[in-house]
């Protein structure tokens, strides 16, 4: 397996730590004018999201770690994976609930969806910045209100719950960004 | 295709407070009676601190029909000890000095150096004069801390440096919380670097300048050592907002016991794995001719530069970085 030296270090990196993947986020050469040299690094553990901080004795090496990203679309859920597939090569992958995370409430089949590979297997999935769901469910707007200052709670079709404007009603599709998990418009019928 | 990055990252107004600086510098040794003088950056010797890495580049010409290393001073010390065994009386430089592997928020390979050198005073009084320097240049009235090595890893981490062994300083960094601790490999000095680096710098300095003196003897470096229990090294460091800004020593003037330095610190190069440096017989030859009793300090000169504009990169002070080199 492939090891990288700490002069290799900088945000992005992949590397293993303590048996799981990790991605570098900030790097910091630490060294008193007449002593040892350290790295100070900041580090996302992609298993479970959390950031640690560790030193590493510059020039020290750490082992490398397989993990790619891929665009992938989303196929259907069979009850207790996600199924995707890469639409050049047709190979298809299974994601379990610790890979899909919150991700699972905003996908639809098709999406194409952002998904780091660790050894070949689904570590965890982005789903697009935005996604178009349609209301299966909300309370009727009062009528004249156009403002949607206040809004209403919705039930999208993947089962996400969204605060919309109290004007948009239930059947109508909408435009969600995912990263935040705000209303974003009305989405244009095409 | 993306424009070259042609551009200095330093903005115009921090250079021209770059030059007023040393203008100011040298104003201050000018009025102080100490003379300015140039070495050579390149030399077929090399430092042999085992933390330090050279740079090396070749001269071929007359004299050197096949060609001979040079290598890039890390700093000037050795040349100006031999001008100070020639007689030439308190002499200062500013130069540029060059360390191999090393770039970081505060590190670039090539920086900035003033290194200074009193015949006659001990430690204390060239921090005084340290500390005068910095008030006339920042042109405040900065309050100075003196502790010494001991009392600040006493109270911020309880412990005695000097008595604690690798173990001990091992479990600190542990209980300190310091990640990676548990799996490091390091000698005791490289523990009470990473203790010190981690949990106590950056408390350093904040309220003004602060010295740190009296360093365990394996940290010498150049200094003399003073025999006692335990021996310590007659080493300073000052400290400026949580950064090291400069290193001095009550310079060693024995020449054997330079020697031995110089062989201990070939022996821990090749052990971790580095090459032989090839050490300066002409500083040798100088402290056997006899060196005047002095102190001598460097100061990086980049990192006052960042202190006093109150920026946290090297690059803010720099024309052009490494990296657009």
């Amino acid at each position: 397996m492939a090891s990288y030296s700490t002069n290799e270090f900088k945000g992005g990196l992949k590397i293993m730590l303590d048996g799981d993947p990790c991605s570098i986020i900030e790097n910091e050469f630490v060294k008193p004018g007449k002593g040892q040299a350290f790295n100070r690094v900041k580090i996302r553990n992609l298993k479970t999201g959390r950031v640690i901080e560790r030193t590493f004795k510059s020039g020290d090496s750490v082992q490398a770690a397989d993990v790619i990203e891929v665009n992938l679309q989303y196929l259907y859920n069979d009850g207790e994976f996600w199924c995707f597939m890469d639409t050049q090569t047709y190979e298809q992958y299974q994601a379990d609930v610790n890979a899909l995370g919150e991700t699972a409430k905003w996908l639809k089949d098709q999406d194409i969806c952002v998904v780091t590979l660790w050894n070949g297997s689904p570590l965890s999935v982005d789903p697009p910045n935005f996604v178009v769901l349609s209301i299966t469910e909300t309370d009727p707007g009062l009528k004249g209100d156009t403002s949607g200052g206040g809004g209403k709670p919705a039930t999208l079709e993947t089962g996400a719950v969204v605060r919309i404007p109290l004007f948009v009603q239930t059947g109508e599709s909408i435009k969600v960004d995912t990263r935040t998990g705000q209303y974003v418009s009305r989405a244009k019928e095409d | 295709m993306p424009e070259a990055p042609w551009r200095p990252t330093a903005s115009l107004a921090r250079l021209r407070e770059r030059a007023r600086l040393l203008a100011d510098i040298r104003d201050f040794f000018g009025q102080a009676g100490v003379l300015e003088v140039e070495t050579p950056v390149c030399s077929v010797h090399a430092s042999t601190d085992p933390a330090l890495d050279s740079l090396a580049t070749r001269y071929t010409g007359p004299g050197a029909p096949d060609g001979r290393a040079l290598y890039l001073h890390t700093s000037p010390e050795f040349a100006m000890k031999r001008l100070l065994a020639a007689g030439s009386g308190p002499i200062y430089q500013i130069c540029k000095v060059f360390r191999d592997g090393e770039r970081g928020r505060r590190h670039n390979p090539e920086f900035t150096l003033l290194e200074w050198y009193r015949p006659g005073f001990d430690p204390q009084r060239l921090m005084d004069e340290v500390a005068a320097l910095i008030r006339a240049v920042t042109a405040t009235d900065l309050p100075v801390e003196r502790c010494s090595y001991k009392e600040i890893f006493q109270r911020t981490l309880g412990i005695d440096p000097h008595k604690a062994g690798g173990d001990e300083l091992k479990s600190c960094a542990a209980a300190q919380g310091i990640a990676g601790a548990r799996e490091a490999e390091l000698d005791a000095a490289g523990w009470r670097d990473l203790l010190l680096t981690h949990r106590i710098e950056p408390d350093l300095g904040r309220e003004g300048l602060t010295f740190v003196y009296d360093y365990p003897a394996d940290q010498a470096s150049l200094a003399r050592v003073r025999d006692g229990d335990p021996a310590l090294a007659e080493r300073f460091e000052l400290y400026l907002g949580g950064v090291e800004i400069a290193n001095g020593f009550h310079e060693l003037a024995n020449a054997r016991e330079q020697r031995d330095r110089f062989a201990q610190e070939q022996a821990r190069r090749r052990s971790g794995g580095k090459a032989e440096a090839p050490m300066d017989r002409n500083l040798l030859a100088a402290l056997e001719a006899g060196l005047p009793d002095c102190s001598g300090v460097a100061l990086g000169v980049d990192r006052l530069l960042m202190w006093i504009l109150g920026v946290d990169k090297i690059d803010e002070v720099l024309a052009f970085p490494l990296d657009r080199a």
